[in-house]
């Protein structure tokens, strides 16, 4: 078991090295920052002046290293549009991604377990077909098309909710959430709906299919012989042995939510990490883009590393296997 | 030499035979006729050439659709802020992103495709190291990776279809890989590489096409996908210049009026979108469903 761990976290580092010198390298290779900086009209000397205090008079391997540093100290520079250090921006956008992304988990599990409970109980019903043509539509509709409909059907047409923003935050736990008031939720709801359509129609496919699956074994048909009632069957017997695959592969999800958040975050104004990155590529602020892409590789890379330890622990052909 | 053929033939029918049975399919396949053959026609179809400038008129800007705009003919789906027939626009925007999207596929197969033999091929440690690559890139949503490249690579077509094949290939290098490393160890294939032919020709002659049922089932999928993150990327605004617009262009250019109530000039794009990208989803879950070998007959 050591060595499988001492392997699979090597393997992890080398790909967050191999990774940083691709972001580096990517997001230095197009266009000079200076010229988005300042103002064209100035003088040759505040342009070198500038171009010192950021070392970009330096050779590119020197650079790279430079930045290395920084980064093992924590300190991945300072937004050229913003002034502040990256860091900061990016985690006073992160309450406001993190409830988003969770909160879309959440609706996406409170619906889409019980609507593939049923699509793989009666797989043959008028109603599961239904659902599961849904689930096709969640899965294939691009998020943002989706979003554009409800912005028009709920804030334009019915004028029930607002079509964007954030509204109140208030501060719970050390974070500014909007999830703590009525009002905030208003702003909450259709977003994190949007968000959760691609997880939902993922999570009622899983759910079916292990349900399918479940329903013709051997200890379904003695539970019923037992004399169980149904809701009982499907509650205890049907859920428990589904539970495991759906839990791992949602837990697996949760770092393409944030990074999906990107789309959602736009459509809704919703002022999030995506919002930033977006902002971030339209204006060329490099530092955050290296920042924002770093941080995200980081978060897969470490679900990756969980996962891939978790089922050797739990499986151990795996570690046998990689040991060869 | 006539024999071969024949039985192809035969498989065609056998497979339309199986097809058929889905009205559903059938009718997302009659959807993907039209939509393509009225992009390929969009020339002769549209009222009018959304790229001429010239024969643009601002008195004609956000007409709602029905009306008869200064053309003299009638706006079926309305027009946009720059007084562009949105019928006309849409057609136009169909092409575009049907290119990019079939471009991206095409591309992505081929290089996913060559990927995935080599490693079956090879085995061993190469093996090894192009799948947990793959596998790394499959962890990583393509959205983000197509976004991340566009960024680097600049705007353009050329840059967009890059960037999507970039984030597409990897699934088709899986499926690949999949299916040819189990082919591998059959002995038709040990025969084959054991006789003078170079082993380029063993795999693309004869690996390849036992492989290739999984990899049709992808690429129609994959086309769909495309398309739709191209849209996606041009809403972002990181796709194509508004003055070559594809369907998601379109809808971004839209968006800002969506909320003055001037809900066509984003909704008619986004709905010739929505049923573009599901009817290939529909066909491609219908052909999957055909081309299981597991499915009882």
């Amino acid at each position: 078991m050591i060595g499988f761990l001492i392997q699979r976290v090597l393997q992890a580092v080398m790909v967050m090295i191999a990774m940083s010198v691709i972001v580096f390298l990517g997001v230095y290779a197009i266009g000079n920052p200076i010229d988005v900086m300042i103002d064209p009209a100035s003088s040759q000397a505040l342009r070198e002046a500038l171009i010192q205090r950021y070392g970009l008079d330096r050779s590119l391997i020197e650079q790279y290293f430079v930045f290395m540093n920084n980064m093992l100290h924590g300190d991945l520079g300072e937004s050229f549009i913003y002034r502040l250090p990256v860091i900061s921006l990016i985690w006073s956008r992160f309450p406001a991604t993190l409830e988003l992304a969770l909160t879309a988990m959440m609706i996406a599990t409170c619906l889409g377990i019980p609507l593939g409970l049923w699509a793989g109980y009666k797989p043959d019903s008028w109603s599961a077909k239904a659902i599961m043509a849904f689930s096709v539509l969640g899965f294939s509709v691009p998020t943002f098309w989706i979003g554009l409909l409800l912005i028009m059907t709920f804030a334009v047409e019915l004028g029930w909710l607002p079509s964007g923003g954030r509204g109140p935050v208030s501060n719970i736990l050390g974070l500014n959430l909007s999830i703590g008031s009525l009002e905030g939720w208003s702003y909450i709801i259709l977003p994190a709906f949007n968000l959760a359509l691609f997880k939902l129609g993922l999570l009622i496919r899983l759910t079916r299919a292990g349900t399918t699956e479940v329903m013709s074994s051997d200890y379904v048909r003695f539970a019923r012989a037992q004399g169980l009632s149904e809701g009982k069957v499907v509650g205890l017997h049907v859920l428990k042995n589904i539970s495991i695959p759906i839990v791992t592969v949602f837990g697996l999800e949760l770092g393409s939510t944030l990074a999906f958040a990107v789309v959602t975050e736009t459509v809704f104004n919703w002022p999030g990490m995506g919002k930033l990155i977006i902002d971030s590529i339209t204006v060329l602020d490099r530092p955050v883009m290296v920042a924002y892409l770093i941080l995200v590789v980081f978060l897969f890379v470490i679900i990756n590393l969980v996962v891939d330890l978790v089922y050797g622990q739990l499986d151990p052909r795996i570690r046998v296997k990689a040991a060869s | 030499m006539s024999a071969p053929v024949e039985t192809r033939w035969g498989r065609l029918a056998n497979f339309w035979a199986d097809f058929r049975q889905n009205p559903v399919a059938v009718a997302a396949l009659i959807v993907i006729v039209a939509v393509v053959l009225m992009a390929i026609f969009a020339p002769l179809v549209a009222p009018q050439d959304p790229y001429n400038q010239k024969a643009l008129d601002l008195f004609d800007a956000r007409l709602p659709p029905g009306e008869v705009g200064s053309g003299g003919y009638v706006h079926w789906l309305g027009t946009d802020a720059a007084g562009r027939d949105l019928f006309s626009a849409i057609l136009y925007g169909l092409r575009t992103s049907l290119i990019i999207g079939m471009m991206a596929g095409a591309f992505a197969l081929v290089l996913g495709a060559t990927v995935g033999l080599i490693a079956a091929y090879h085995g061993g440690r190469i093996e090894a190291l192009i799948m947990r690559v793959i596998d790394l890139q499959l962890s990583l949503p393509a959205i983000l990776l197509a976004l991340v490249l566009v960024a680097l690579l600049g705007q353009g077509l050329p840059q967009l279809v890059a960037a999507l094949v970039a984030a597409q290939y990897a699934y088709f290098a899986r499926t690949t890989h999949g299916a040819a490393s189990a082919e591998r160890r059959k002995d038709y294939i040990e025969a084959a590489l054991s006789t003078p032919l170079p082993a380029r020709k063993v795999l693309f002659r004869h690996l390849l096409p036992n492989a290739l049922p999984p990899l049709i089932v992808v690429a129609t999928v994959q086309v769909a996908n495309s398309i739709a993150l191209e849209a996606t990327l041009s809403f972002l605004g990181l796709g194509l210049p508004l003055t070559q617009p594809s369907l998601g262009s379109l809808i971004s250019n839209g968006f800002q009026f969506l909320l003055s109530g001037r809900y066509w000039i984003s909704i008619y794009p986004g709905i010739a979108l929505m049923l573009t990208v599901v009817a290939i989803n529909l066909v491609g879950d219908q052909v999957r469903h055909v081309l299981n070998p597991r499915r009882s007959r």
